[in-house]
């Protein structure tokens, strides 16, 4: 057994959690309520250390006063507080959407329009070798047939009928194919976590594995 | 006896030969052939960049074919004439690379030289100097025109919707199958006397998914505020949090009950990521609510959200553009709009105009893809040249 006391605080509250898998009880919702408390307080000071230090106080502490104008406009958000002036925290809200959409739409084209439409064109090259499991002509088409068949899933513009019907229905098989294959990757690492938390237990906790 | 002689004249040997002074030939074999050093050492201006930055290039060292060459040393200096120690080692690459890329120049608009120096263990062979090379910014970066090009025409393709979508002009979507049980989950609720749970996603203000989750939260208070149904909405980000009350009370002003809306409904968590899973899950086993509704982005939390909630027994109703926590929902939840069927379907909700508008754009632009890929596909088979072409039109530098 280990005689580290935060080992034993990180164990009981792991336990605390697992205890859930029972049903719900005090000591789970003691766990519980304590991460989430813990979490907030946490993030506060975390805040304070990546955010207003160094974009806030130092610079300002820098006499670098254009700091000024991005502090003015967030600290627009306060006027939430004040039900009179409530209405201006849609003016930093629309200046970092605004400049979010400006970011993203260029960076989307780039990477989920161009780069993809690039990598899904079959051609030629790949007549010379057919079943190459990378570069072959039938992985080729399957990832067009992909492609295609799921851009018409997402088509919403007409009812899923006929030949759009039939596209779709292919696509939604690719999705889930898609899905299955995800959802096994994950469920891998997330087996992974809770070997971590046993060998956390076992190792350092009560030193069953040495 | 013999054994010991042998070892003391081996040792007195080795001896010997280890206290030879440096330089002496302690093999005796012939002198190590010189290394020779690359040439042709060219350096420029990096293209299409935000200045400080040079790249070099040269010709491989004759020796990197027979091996001898490990790798390259890079160095700087603003005078050819500059002493040795004036000379900045900026970086090393290994056998194989004939060009280096300088991303730490001290100043745009000064010349700079440059030398690559062959090395391998034991030796180093110096090049000549470069030309000199002056860093500076561009405005734009002309490899990504077809970024560009492809932006305006997007923009331009949803602001034509939105503005048909403002003049009144019917604009088709379909019907998305998770929406026809959002009113049987909140008819559900209602009967069972029981909340209804509406996480609008972890995500910021600045997502796309949250704010279509936070247009979907409006029509979903729009039925709780007339059912009279009691809804909670846990928030992690602060922003959000802010928007979703008012979108609640707005909905709930909206139907004509204001004195309906309980402020505390909308409430905020925390922003921890795990601390909110944690919390939500409690609001899930302690209230019993009997639906519950994940919109908008998610992480690693989706699976504890939508295993807790369906231990529960509440309907489920989940929508995101995560492609990785799909599958989650999908298993877990009992309606799941997948992708960008969650924006659709605030537009399908809301028949707000901004958002059909852009719907439409989007339904567009992958009709305008569809066709750029059958093309492409097409010509491609046609000449490799034309082939090459495409790929070199949609390559974004």
């Amino acid at each position: 057994m280990s005689t580290n006391i935060w080992v034993w605080i990180a164990a009981l509250l792991s336990l605390c959690i697992f205890s859930y898998l029972y049903k719900d009880n005090p000591a789970f919702r003691f766990a519980e309520h304590l991460f989430t408390g813990l979490s907030v307080g946490y993030l506060i000071v975390l805040y304070w250390n990546n955010y207003a230090l160094p974009y806030i106080i130092t610079p300002l502490a820098d006499k670098r006063w254009i700091t000024l104008i991005p502090m003015l406009i967030g600290m627009m958000y306060l006027f939430r507080f004040v039900p009179k002036l409530n209405h201006l925290i849609l003016i930093p809200i629309a200046i970092s959407l605004g400049f979010w959409n400006g970011m993203s739409i260029p960076l989307t084209i780039e990477a989920d329009v161009l780069k993809q439409v690039q990598g899904t064109m079959i051609n030629t090259s790949m007549l010379s070798n057919i079943w190459h499991p990378q570069n072959g002509l039938a992985v080729g088409l399957m990832v067009l047939v992909g492609v295609i068949s799921t851009i018409s899933y997402f088509y919403f513009s007409r009812e899923h009928k006929g030949v759009l019907r039939f596209s779709s229905n292919i696509g939604i098989w690719f999705v889930m194919i898609g899905f299955g294959a995800t959802f096994g990757y994950t469920v891998m690492a997330r087996v992974s976590l809770l070997i971590a938390r046993m060998q956390f237990l076992f190792t350092d906790w009560i030193h069953l594995i040495k | 006896m013999r054994r010991m002689l042998t070892g003391l004249i081996l040792l007195g040997t080795a001896t010997v030969l280890l206290s030879a002074p440096p330089g002496t030939d302690r093999a005796a074999g012939p002198e190590p052939v010189p290394l020779n050093p690359p040439c042709g050492v060219q350096a420029f201006d990096k293209p299409n960049d935000a200045g400080q930055a040079i790249t070099i290039q040269w010709q491989a060292s004759p020796d990197e074919a027979s091996g001898l060459v490990e790798g390259y040393e890079v160095f700087r200096a603003e005078s050819p004439e500059a002493p040795e120690s004036l000379w900045v080692r900026v970086g090393y690459v290994p056998y194989g690379f004939t060009s280096y890329e300088d991303q730490d120049v001290p100043r745009n608009g000064v010349d700079y030289y440059y030398l690559v120096r062959s090395k391998n263990q034991t030796q180093s062979a110096a090049s000549g100097f470069s030309n000199p090379a002056r860093s500076s910014e561009q405005w734009f970066n002309t490899m990504r025109i077809n970024a560009l090009v492809g932006s305006i025409l997007f923009v331009i393709i949803v602001v034509y919707f939105i503005s048909m979508a403002k003049r009144g002009q019917h604009l088709f979507v379909r019907r998305i199958a998770g929406l026809t049980a959002v009113e049987e989950a909140v008819g559900r609720a209602t009967e069972m006397g029981r909340p209804i749970l509406y996480v609008p996603g972890l995500s910021s203000i600045t997502d796309v998914a949250t704010i279509a989750a936070l247009n979907i939260l409006g029509q979903v208070a729009k039925k709780t505020a007339e059912y009279d149904t009691p809804l909670l909405v846990p928030n992690r980000d602060p922003v959000v949090f802010t928007v979703a009350q008012e979108i609640v009370k707005e909905a709930y002003s909206e139907i004509g009950r204001p004195d309906a809306y309980n402020h505390d409904s909308v409430f905020y968590l925390t922003d921890s990521q795990m601390g909110y899973a944690s919390g939500v899950d409690g609001i899930m086993s302690r209230e019993k609510p009997a639906t519950n509704f994940f919109m908008g982005m998610f992480w690693a939390e989706s699976l504890i959200l939508a295993e807790t909630g369906a231990a529960t027994g509440a309907i489920q109703i989940a929508g995101t553009d995560a492609v990785h926590q799909l599958p989650f929902f999908i298993t877990a939840c009992d309606y799941t709009l997948i992708g960008e069927e969650l924006y659709a379907a605030s537009a399908y909700l809301s028949r707000e105009p901004m958002l059909l508008g852009t719907l439409k754009g989007q339904d567009w632009s992958k009709a305008v893809i569809y066709l750029l890929l059958l093309l492409g596909v097409g010509l491609s088979f046609l000449s490799p040249g034309i082939r090459e072409f495409i790929l070199n039109l949609l390559t974004v530098g």
